[in-house]
């Protein structure tokens, strides 16, 4: 009972605090005098993509212990599903013409728009409609194929069905390329010209833009669907998905089915990868078989090991950081003059980032090293490492260097792969660990509760 | 008929490359029960090397010294990445595993500016030789043999050294091995060293008949290695080598085919392949038959 209470607390917490970023970022969206094209807004849409997929696979590998890394192969069928129904028709000669026109000549929103009107509110309506369907449809795809491909790779064991699924994903991008299906797919052309983020603007009858919804689009879908996910995961499949995680022989012998539930768990995470492969094609205003790679899974599954292995706002909290970092704020680091000026705004913000990663992760090294009891050798490379830095860091400082040593194209990504090694190895729990947002603020407010009593006690 | 014979030892050679990959992939799997994902990475890394060393010293020296740097490569990976998760969960090593592959490509992506790199002719490789009437290079004629005398060799260290018999131990029950007195870590570094020895000299077969090496160029034959090594059992040397070979000639006649976009499958026929046989017969053609205790 009381169990029950608390958990509907932080449901509602949960909520709220959703329901207020999404105002916040339509409030931003139309006060902040950023140009359209500025990287926060990649950052947030990118992120709201990124942040689905994460928390679908978070569902399969976190939540039922089945380690898949098809998530890339199941946004491509979204992405593709969706990019199929969506072109409008008269662009498709356009876009097929290597084709000579598409072998599907008609449009969701064309249809609804049959319906409602093409213009106006009616044309708002049926883009809605049509968009929403070819979204769920292409969920529905990916769903069949992981039902068709969960038959025979589920029976595997850990590793097998990794590489298996890994295995569907290439099968999958090499059908999609394949020129023989051209009217329908494109070849190994990319599809273009479907409705993305940027027609979901309101705008008045002269064009101008009256309300920015861009962003706000697809954080709405994306906080819905995970929504969804973690009502799934609080109900008694939930439970059943958990179960079968922590010990598949016990949770047979509780009467779970074993092959039911796991092909549940599979589908839906396909269904909702899917979903989040058409917010990438919408993000990326374009489909193409060939950005749905195997790197693109791993990056999706780092993203989960970094938020934390089975924390729903764990893969949320690392998907923006990741987004941000990976888009803009390590951006600096790939230009050789990293900083125009010693005062430059961004070039302080880096020196504080620096001596505060630094300093933190050295610590956080050191106390782990002395509460595991382990060689004192260790404890010396930390701080070796850490006083070259800190010396570089002075010298930064001193002589108003405005250049990074190594910086050049593509050192950005090395810093963060390290970074993210760093996290693979010694902060294996990620972010959140197995724990929710809720939990942290439930704990926080009770151990404040219990040291206000403490006090009252004292007086 | 020319042709026919130029595909199948075209097939073969490359088989025999993916071999050589592939022996790393089976002896970590055999001990560690860990896909080394980042082993794919290790073979283009050999490459890069390769280039930036012939780059700046005579070739005799250079390719023992990209040898060496790989074997250096492999062997850091294992004890900076994989032996401090020696008790984490198996989840977690794999993990592990992949964020190395993506440091590992992200480093080659900054040192070659993201170019593509020209890999050096090395003599008597590279020239052109007639069989049957069908004009190959050496290097097509040479793998094969060079595999074959590489996992002789291998097959009598594993089989009769100190050290061989230490990791049979090791790959049958870890932990009872530990308490017989195997150094594990010991044994777990050899295979590191000796996977990626192979790796090296696999990618000096490869890229010679290839023009480019580019950070990615590692993923899919690392891969298509570790496919060979399902196919042919996981663990098992002698099964790699010919689950190599019949991927490597597969792939070269399905790239021969006449159809409108086979070349398209290739790497595709590798992944149905593979589901197939972990469908039919999970323990391929030579695994032993591995039963889960509860």
């Amino acid at each position: 009972m009381l169990q029950e209470k608390k958990s509907r607390t932080g449901a509602v917490v949960g909520l709220i605090f959703a329901a207020v970023m999404l105002l916040l970022v339509i409030v931003l969206e139309n006060t902040l005098d950023l140009p359209s094209g500025h990287v926060l807004y990649s950052v947030l849409k990118k992120g709201a993509v990124y942040s689905l997929v994460a928390v679908s696979m978070n569902l399969l590998n976190g939540f039922t212990g089945l380690f898949s890394l098809g998530q890339a192969g199941f946004m491509l069928l979204g992405a593709y599903t969706y990019a199929i129904l969506t072109v409008p028709s008269d662009a498709r000669d356009a876009v097929y013409y290597l084709f000579g026109g598409s072998a599907i000549n008609f449009s969701l929103q064309e249809v609804f728009g049959a319906l409602f009107g093409n213009s106006g509110a009616g044309g708002a309506v049926s883009l809605v409609l049509g968009v929403l369907l070819a979204m769920i449809l292409g969920g529905l795809v990916a769903a069949f194929f992981a039902w068709l491909i969960g038959l025979p790779v589920l029976r595997l064991r850990s590793d097998y069905l990794a590489i298996a699924t890994l295995g569907f994903a290439e099968i999958i991008r090499a059908v999609f390329q394949w020129q023989a299906l051209g009217p329908i797919t494109n070849g190994a052309n990319m599809i273009i010209r479907f409705p993305n983020f940027s027609n979901f603007n309101i705008t008045n009858a002269d064009g101008e833009v009256v309300l920015y919804l861009s962003s706000f689009v697809p954080l709405f879908i994306a906080t819905v669907c995970i929504i969804l996910i973690v009502m799934l995961i609080n109900s008694s499949y939930g439970r059943a998905f958990k179960a079968i995680r922590e010990d598949e022989i016990a949770a047979e012998a509780m009467g779970i089915n074993l092959a039911k539930h796991k092909m549940l768990s599979f589908c839906i995470s396909a269904f909702f990868a899917g979903v989040g492969g058409a917010l990438f094609a919408m993000f990326a205003g374009n489909a193409q078989a060939m950005v749905y790679t195997s790197n693109m899974t791993y990056e999706i599954l780092l993203i989960v090991v970094i938020g934390g292995i089975g924390s729903v706002s764990g893969s949320v909290i690392a998907t923006f950081l990741y987004v941000a970092c990976s888009e803009w704020w390590l951006r600096f680091l790939d230009s050789t003059q990293a900083f125009s000026s010693p005062t430059e705004p961004t070039r302080i913000f880096f020196i504080v980032l620096f001596a505060v990663a630094v300093v933190g992760g050295a610590l956080m090294l050191i106390r782990r090293r002395r509460r595991k009891g382990e060689p004192f050798w260790k404890e010396v490379i930390v701080w070796v490492i850490a006083a070259v830095l800190m010396a570089w860091w002075v010298w930064f400082i001193v002589t108003g260097a405005l250049t990074i040593p190594f910086a050049r194209t593509g050192f950005r990504m090395v810093v963060f792969s390290i970074i993210i090694m760093i996290v693979v190895l010694f902060f294996r729990r990620g972010i959140m660990g197995d724990k929710e947002l809720t939990d942290v603020m439930a704990r926080l407010a009770k151990r404040r509760a219990v040291r206000k009593a403490g006090k009252e006690a004292e007086q | 008929m020319d042709y026919a014979i130029s595909v199948l030892l075209s097939g073969v050679s490359v088989g025999g490359q993916y071999a050589l990959i592939a022996i790393g992939y089976t002896m970590v799997y055999g001990i560690l029960r860990l896909i080394n994902f980042a082993h794919g990475d290790v073979f283009m890394a050999a490459g890069l090397m390769m280039i930036y060393l012939s780059a700046s010293m005579p070739l005799y020296v250079a390719l023992p010294a990209a040898i060496i740097l790989t074997v250096v490569l492999g062997f850091a990976i294992e004890r900076v990445a994989y032996k401090p998760l020696r008790s984490a969960p198996r989840m977690s090593v794999m993990i592990s595993a992949i964020g190395v592959s993506y440091l590992l490509q992200n480093t080659a992506t900054y040192v070659t500016g993201g170019q593509p790199m020209n890999y050096p002719t090395i003599p008597g490789l590279s020239s052109v030789v007639e069989i049957g009437g069908a004009r190959v290079t050496w290097v097509t004629v040479i793998t094969p043999f060079l595999v074959i005398v590489l996992v002789v060799a291998l097959t009598q260290l594993i089989n009769q050294t100190k050290v061989g018999m230490a990791m049979r131990a090791v790959a049958k029950d870890f932990e009872t091995s530990q308490l017989m007195g195997i150094k594990i870590n010991t044994v777990i570094s050899i295979a590191f060293i000796i996977g990626s020895l192979l790796a090296a000299v696999g990618s000096m077969l490869y890229f010679t008949n290839y023009p480019y090496v580019t950070p990615t160029a590692g993923a899919m034959p690392g891969l298509k290695a570790f496919v060979a090594a399902v196919f042919g059992g996981i663990g098992s040397i002698p099964g790699a080598v010919i689950g190599a070979f019949i991927i490597g000639i597969c792939e070269n006649i399905i790239k021969a085919l006449p159809f409108d976009g086979a070349t398209n499958f290739v790497d595709a026929f590798t992944f149905v392949l593979l589901i197939v046989i972990l469908v039919a017969k999970p323990t391929g053609l030579f695994g032993e038959k591995a039963t889960d205790k509860v």
